[in-house]
């Protein structure tokens, strides 16, 4: 038993070894003097005081923050509605085939999503005439439709065990529907709002694949700026910007736990 | 004039589940009304339709003389107590007390103060700021109440409201329950599934079963005379007795066969017809020896439980009947029964329940 754990041990850690060794190499290498990524030369900061002079990045920063908040802005509005679908409306097996419906998108490969999403903006620019082109707001659809799957998940998690009698103690003191949903079921699942909001947000500061294939010219997004500039070799300014995402992502996801898991200790009695 | 509250022949399904079946009751101004019943008999099914929560599949429900179908819950004279409490989480105990207050569009200073005298109502006037969760269950019980009454309706509601209090607490918060409904001289109905609860509280008391009233009466009658097998057995306990009416005169019956129990009823009861009697363990006296009572049987003490105030018996006639009896301690020098010993079991002809089934 205790060679099992031991090697379970060792393998667990060779996983993670694997999966963080590099990440923290390249973060000790984003404060690096010289200009080669695989030789220390001395600690700078000069690499993130380049970032900031490159309007290129930093345009893609700001287009990928831009994009990034509308998406989680309209994943969340459209999740809590699925959810509240999911939770409360129809029979038992009309909410089993619209939580396959709406979990088939986590697993869906990002290829065919994009692929589907682009084709639907051909034919649609065809057809009506909108969207002119691809660009900003066409990635925004699209991060915001597979966004809101996700946000739809993580909130309906929190609208199961939402006591149904909350509502109608407010009804029965003289509320009506929409001022229950604001002053009682939204306030009531929040954290989990909150949660869903940084989670899209971090799967569309994220994305490349989706990004790559309904983007037009003018509307490069961070990661697809990144990845173009790898294509003709690292330089440590990416080692720089990564580490900004990096951190950017944390605090998004850090953030995200947090409010949730302070909001449960809070709710549990006594 | 016409009661402030009558339900007439309503029915509520659900699938296929009968909840409340075809029941009609009258309830008076003023009442603290309680609902008795085991779990799933439809009791929160008949409070949830009279506060607009559900709509009756059939029949009708007036309040105050008003037909309440189609009438949403924000628009009734009458506001629910629920059975968990249900209340807001995000909101302090003042938020909670007056939410319905400013639903009405009490604002200000007006507000704050109806919101304290309620608080002072429930004795919580110090923990206006706090969160529910920080609250103990019996002041979460109370706070719950204070926001019931807030809106001052006519008839108030009551799910269980007891039901997660231990004891000690349960039996202080029915006294005041009864305190305030008397204070403020509102409706009160009180859903329960304790009958020790709903003797204490209730001026009259509805049992329910499987959807249906089976008896309306106050907890007195209720006890002393149950119409049926169902309610006899329902309240406490009681011993059945099984015969055949063998006589029959003015003023009662005596039962055929070697038990000839003697009843005073006024029931019409032939001669020759199957009857059920019951007797309550209080009202059956045993001793060791025979005397001229009337009603005394020759008994086996089958078992026994001391209770320090009294001792419950178990006691078996030689044709195999049983009885089961309470015998308060006496100061008398006569040694109890103990286990396998004979005596003699009496009871009164007037303390003799003899059932319509
Ligand atoms: N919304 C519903 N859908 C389907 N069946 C229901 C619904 N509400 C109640 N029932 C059924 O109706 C019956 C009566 O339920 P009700 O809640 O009125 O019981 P109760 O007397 O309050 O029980 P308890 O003492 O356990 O609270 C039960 O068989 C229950 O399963
Ligand atoms: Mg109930």
């Amino acid at each position: 038993m205790g060679r099992m754990n031991g090697l379970v041990l060792s393998l667990g850690a060779l996983g993670f070894g694997i999966l963080y060794l590099p990440i923290i190499v390249m973060i000790i290498y984003s404060f690096n003097a010289g200009k080669l990524v695989s030789v220390w030369s001395g600690a700078s900061l000069k690499w993130y005081a380049s970032l900031l002079e490159n309007d290129q990045l930093l345009s893609a920063f700001g287009t990928s923050l831009l994009i990034a908040i509308w998406a989680a802005t309209i994943a969340t509005v459209f999740g809590i509605c699925i959810a509240i679908a999911f939770v409360r409306f129809g029979n038992f097996r009309s909410r089993l085939a619209l939580s396959a419906i709406a979990s088939a998108p986590l697993v869906m490969p990002e290829i065919v999503t994009g692929l589907s999403m682009l084709l639907l903006f051909i034919s649609m620019e065809s057809l009506f005439g909108w969207p002119a082109g691809r660009g900003v707001d066409t990635i925004i659809i699209a991060h915001a439709t597979f966004g809101m799957c996700f946000a739809a998940v993580v909130v309906q998690a929190r609208l199961r065990d939402f006591d149904m009698a909350i509502e109608e103690a407010a009804a029965d003191l003289g509320a009506t529907q929409p001022f229950i949903f604001l002053s009682i079921t939204l306030p009531v699942i929040a954290p989990a709002v909150v949660a869903a909001w940084l989670l899209a947000f971090t799967l569309s500061f994220d994305d490349l694949v989706i990004a790559s294939f309904v983007s037009g010219p003018g509307s490069s997004t961070l990661p697809i700026l990144v990845f173009s500039k790898v294509r003709l070799g690292v330089t440590p300014e990416i080692n720089a910007l990564a580490t900004v995402m990096i951190l950017v992502v944390a605090v998004a996801v850090i953030g995200a736990s947090w409010v949730l898991r302070r909001r449960l200790a809070a709710r549990s009695p006594d | 004039m016409a009661p402030f509250i009558r339900l007439k022949f309503v029915s509520k399904s659900f699938a296929d589940v009968v909840a409340v079946d075809n029941l009609s009751l009258d309830i008076e101004k003023g009442e603290l009304f309680c609902l008795l019943g085991a779990s799933g008999c439809g009791k929160s099914t008949l409070l949830r339709l009279l506060a607009g929560f559900e709509s009756p599949t059939k029949g009708t429900i007036e309040i105050d003389g008003h037909d309440m179908a189609g009438v949403a819950p924000a628009d009734r004279p009458v506001n629910f107590m629920f059975q968990n409490y249900a209340l807001f989480p995000h909101m302090s105990v003042a938020g909670n007390v007056g939410y319905g207050l400013r639903r009405a569009g009490v604002r200000g200073d007006a507000l704050d103060e109806r919101v304290n005298a309620l608080l002072k109502l429930v004795r919580l006037q110090n923990l206006g700021s706090r969160k529910p969760h920080q609250l103990s269950g019996g002041q979460r019980q109370r706070v719950a109440l204070a926001r019931a009454l807030a809106r001052r309706p006519k008839l108030l509601l009551l799910d269980e409201p007891l039901a997660a209090l231990d004891k000690k607490l349960r039996e202080d918060t029915q006294f005041e329950l009864v305190d305030i409904q008397e204070k403020l001289d509102t409706t009160f109905i009180v859903v329960t599934h304790d009958q020790e609860e709903a003797m204490t509280l209730a001026g009259r008391i509805g049992i329910m079963d499987a959807g249906q009233l089976v008896q309306v009466d106050e907890p007195r009658k209720l006890y002393e005379r149950p119409k049926n097998s169902f309610v006899a057995d329902f309240l406490g306990t009681i011993s059945f007795v099984d015969g055949v009416v063998g006589q029959r005169d003015k003023t009662g019956i005596a039962l055929d066969g070697d038990l000839k129990i003697r009843a005073i009823t006024n029931l019409d009861l032939a001669v020759g017809k199957a009857v059920r009697l019951a007797i309550r363990p209080e009202k059956i006296c045993l001793s060791r020896t025979a005397s001229t009572a009337p009603n005394q049987i020759e008994v086996v003490v089958e078992d026994l439980a001391y209770l320090g105030f009294a001792t419950n018996y178990r006691v078996k006639t030689p044709s195999g009947q049983m009885f089961k009896l309470q015998q308060q301690q006496r100061r008398s020098n006569e040694t109890p029964l103990s286990w396998g010993e004979t005596g003699y079991v009496h009871f009164d002809p007037q303390d003799v329940i003899v059932l319509e089934d």
